[in-house]
């Protein structure tokens, strides 16, 4: 099979959507300032009562506005990619879903495509907010900008990937807030993005627990290892690996004849 | 209606065997069965809930849970779903264009999504743009063209990819007069000028023209298949409205 027309239809999908995030100048707005409220005001309140003693994979005592960093460039993917799934449900309400899907690209593909997009757009806000982190004075190592880079990769595809995933079971745009409520508050707060995870374990076992469970935890460790250029095999591995599963079961619920679309019937008529 | 019948080998341009499908529990589409040849224009006639956007899904195969056969230029669409695919255009019901993109962009998407690189795409654009008359509008953004020039950016980008069977669904919703007209027209001059074949579901009786074979799908039931000259003859009334409410009843009526 000729490679072209799968790179031409790559190129088309991650095209469209950075054009529309191009257009949507408010998105872009409050998908950076979201994490700069919480840099500049939460944590500079925080910075008194919580010093962070040494931990990995930092060398020395650090302030909590660096530590807080990796987490939210992980908070800026989580909501871009529970976002794209909030226009993966409005674009089958709206019908451009359906363009998509009748394309002869095979349906794995398509949403492969679409992911990537999705974590593209996440990785443009990614390096903005790091950008003004930097400016503010939390800098890390010039070679650890790129070194993130394949982690933010890993880490957009499975926050999308979720968000492929619930694409399927929501019906109708009002459930955003339900995803808000249920999805993006528990995977945030319950991880180690805001505090390390030992503190968490003098707190409470059980969120200790949950949080060391939760992937968005191993995503956020992998993209803080990276940024100090440092290799978390662990983290890695398990974000990997779930990214992998969530697509597959997203794929499985894009599936035409044994997923949840067919359940749902077609809209209209 | 044209004399090109030869494309795909010969096959029709579509083919429909036995197709039914039920939907919760309820049957939607009840043993279909339809064949539209190359170049010929069908009007796929039937009151809102007849399971006509159920067809057109299952064609294109958005889901296909269902019982029965589909071809596209005889190419099975689960078995051969990239040869069967290639070869739809689609005009939905909603209308599924970026209205932040202009129309050049709207096209280049679609034509990257048929595999086309920016250059092929921008061509084909082109040339369908200047068929449906929008040629100097390529820049503009869509949110900013009426309805009807909305509409016609949708069936050009239907056709850039060269399909061999354009499926409309209700595409005349919320048009005027004179843009319903044209938009009539242009479909059947795609039919003869370009041997494609077109399906054009409706529950608009007056988009009828004297010749159009006319499907009657009613309650998910394929009630009559002929031309409209013939369906009315056959039936002993004078116009096809009144053919119409013969077969489905007073119950659904069309306008």
């Amino acid at each position: 099979m000729r490679l072209m027309p799968w790179l031409h239809c790559l190129r088309g999908v991650v095209g469209r959507e950075l054009l529309r995030f191009l257009h949507q100048r408010s998105r872009f707005l409050a998908a950076l300032v979201r994490p700069l409220v919480w840099l500049f005001v939460f944590a500079a309140g925080f910075r008194m009562a919580l010093g962070v003693a040494m931990t990995e994979p930092y060398q020395t005592y650090i302030l909590y506005e660096v530590y807080i960093v990796p987490g939210l460039v992980g908070m800026i993917q989580l909501f871009n990619g529970m976002q794209s799934s909030l226009s993966m449900v409005y674009d089958r309400e709206m019908g451009s879903m359906r363009v998509l899907l009748v394309s002869p690209f095979p349906r794995w593909y398509l949403l492969v495509c679409k992911l990537l997009a999705s974590t593209l757009v996440s990785v443009v806000q990614v390096y903005v907010f790091l950008a003004i982190a930097g400016w503010y004075g939390i800098q890390a190592p010039l070679a650890g900008y790129l070194w993130i880079l394949p982690a933010l990769l890993v880490s957009g595809c499975m926050v999308g990937a979720l968000g492929l995933l619930l694409s399927t079971f929501v019906r109708q745009l009002e459930n955003f807030a339900g995803i808000m409520n249920f999805v993006i508050f528990p995977m945030f707060f319950l991880s180690s993005a805001l505090y390390p995870l030992w503190r968490l374990r003098e707190g409470s076992h059980l969120v200790y627990q949950i949080a060391a469970l939760n992937p968005f935890t191993h995503a956020v460790e992998m993209i803080r290892f990276a940024l100090y250029e440092r290799v978390n095999g662990e983290a890695i591995l398990i974000s990997v690996t779930v990214t992998l599963v969530l697509l597959g079961l997203a794929i499985l619920g894009y599936n035409p004849s044994r997923g949840l679309m067919a359940r749902k019937g077609g809209a209209g008529d | 209606m044209s004399d090109v019948s030869a494309h795909d080998g010969g096959e029709p341009a579509l083919e429909v065997r036995e197709l039914s499908f039920a939907y919760a529990g309820t049957p939607v589409l009840d043993a279909v069965s339809l064949a539209i040849a190359a170049g010929e224009f069908a009007v796929l006639l039937g009151p809102n809930g007849a399971g006509k956007t159920t067809l057109f899904s299952l064609i294109t195969r958005l889901h296909d849970r269902r019982r029965g056969e589909i071809r596209i230029g005889g190419f099975d669409v689960r078995r051969q779903a990239v040869q069967a695919h290639a070869r739809i255009g689609v005009v939905f019901q909603q209308p599924t264009l970026d209205l932040d993109l202009n129309v050049a962009q709207n096209l280049a998407y679609h034509g990257a999504l048929h595999g086309m690189g920016p250059g092929e795409a921008r061509r084909r654009g082109e040339a369908q743009l200047t068929r449906v008359g929008l040629a100097e509008l390529r820049r503009r953004r869509v949110r900013r063209l009426s309805g009807g020039q909305r509409r016609r950016v949708e069936i050009a980008r239907g056709l850039l990819h060269e399909p061999r069977l354009l499926l409309l669904d209700e595409p005349t919703v919320g048009l005027d007069v004179a843009s319903r007209r044209d938009l009539v027209e242009h479909a059947h001059r795609l039919c003869a000028e370009e041997g494609v074949a077109v399906l054009w579901a409706t529950h608009l009786i007056d988009e009828v023209r004297p010749g159009d074979r006319v499907l009657v799908l009613h309650r998910g039931r394929l009630l009559a298949d002929s031309t409209a000259e013939a369906l009315t003859a056959r039936l002993g009334v004078a116009t096809l409205g009144e053919a119409f409410d013969r077969l489905v009843g007073e119950d659904a009526p069309c306008v």
